[in-house]
Order: C-alpha cells, then structure tokens, then sequence
C-alpha cells in the first residue's frame, strides 16, 4: 500500500512537470496574446494541481487539506485571472490573428 | 534504495526544473510585445512560484510555508486583476 502510494506520488508529479513545461514552452513561442493564454491557463492549472496533489498524498491529514484548499483555489482564480487579461486586451483594441482563408470582417 | 528517498530527490530536483521554466516565462515577460503579454506572464509566474514555495515546505519540513503558499496566491490574484483591470479602463474605480 505504501509503495501503491509513492508510485502515483511519482506518476502524478513528472506529468505535473511535464504539463508546467508545456505550458511554459507554449507562453515562449506561440504567436499572439490569445494564444498564449490558451495554452498556459490549461497547463498551468493541470500542472499545478498534479503537484500538490503528488505532495497531499505523501503528507498527514493536516497539511492534506491545506494543500486541497491550495488546488481548490488555484482551480478557481486561474482561469478567473486568464479570462481578465483576454477580456482587457479585446477591450484595449487587440483582435485575434486568423486565417488566411477567414478574413470576413 | 527505497521509492522515499527517490521522493526526495525527485522533489528536489522538480524544484529546479520550475526554476527552470520561471526563466522561460519571464523571457516573455521581458520582450513581450504587448501589455496583456507581460501580464499574462506575470501570473503564470506567480503560479509557478507558489509550487515552488510548496516543494521547498516538503524538502524542508516547514509546514508553515504553506500558509505563506495561501497568502502568496491570494496576492498574485490580486495584483492580476488589479493591472489588467487598471489596463483596461485606465483608472482604478
């Protein structure tokens, strides 16, 4: 049981690494500001959560609610702060790049 | 060699790699060609900080460190909201 444990422990934090490094790579090269967005809100929530919750499992019950309250409010604030900054950059006059084949407006 | 002492290491070393990616984000940060890209950054940073903050409370064993974890994103939502609000309507009312 114990090993069942640090076994998912393992598993959870390399894919919250591997999502933060996604997320990371895609803020670096992507090419425009929805983009961006896109790409890091969903990494960083996903990865940020896989890694405290890696840590809950290993730690007592104490420190596994604090860390649960830490995934529940990053679970809400996250995408709240993510849609903000896409909300003032439509408001400040930026539009989406597109297509080629879509330019309609 | 038990799977506790890999932990360790592993925790150590994912402390590190999110140094590593807090560098990337904030190359983004620093040539970012728009305002709303450097926000953006900023609190993809903060995130990134905060699971710093809880890995170095397990490496550690302060477990006081997660109150300061709670605190830290509380403000980094708040500064958020507050820049990208300001960058929209120019003022703070």
């Amino acid at each position: 049981m114990e090993i069942l444990i640090d076994i998912i422990s393992i598993i959870c934090l390399i894919g919250g690494l591997f999502f933060l490094f996604v997320g990371a790579l895609g803020l670096l090269r992507l090419p425009d500001v929805y983009n961006r967005l896109h790409a890091t809100t969903k990494c960083d929530t996903l990865g940020a959560g896989l890694l405290l919750l890696s840590l809950a499992l290993q730690s007592s019950a104490a420190v596994g609610v604090r860390l649960g309250l830490l995934i529940i409010f990053i679970l809400i604030t996250n995408p709240t702060a993510a849609h903000v900054i896409a909300r003032s950059a439509y408001k400040t006059g930026r539009r989406p790049i597109v297509s080629r084949g879509n330019t309609d407006d | 060699m038990n799977l506790g002492s890999v932990l360790d290491y592993l925790y150590g070393l994912g402390a590190i790699l999110v140094m590593v990616m807090i560098f990337m984000s904030l190359v983004r940060a620093l040539i970012g060609p728009t305002a709303p890209d450097r926000i953006a950054a900023i609190s993809i940073i903060g995130t990134k900080t905060l699971v710093i903050i809880t890995l170095i409370a397990r490496i550690y064993g302060q477990l006081y460190f997660l109150d300061i974890a709670m605190v830290y994103a509380l403000m980094s939502f708040i500064t958020t909201i507050g820049v990208a609000k300001y960058l929209e309507k120019g003022a703070l009312d």
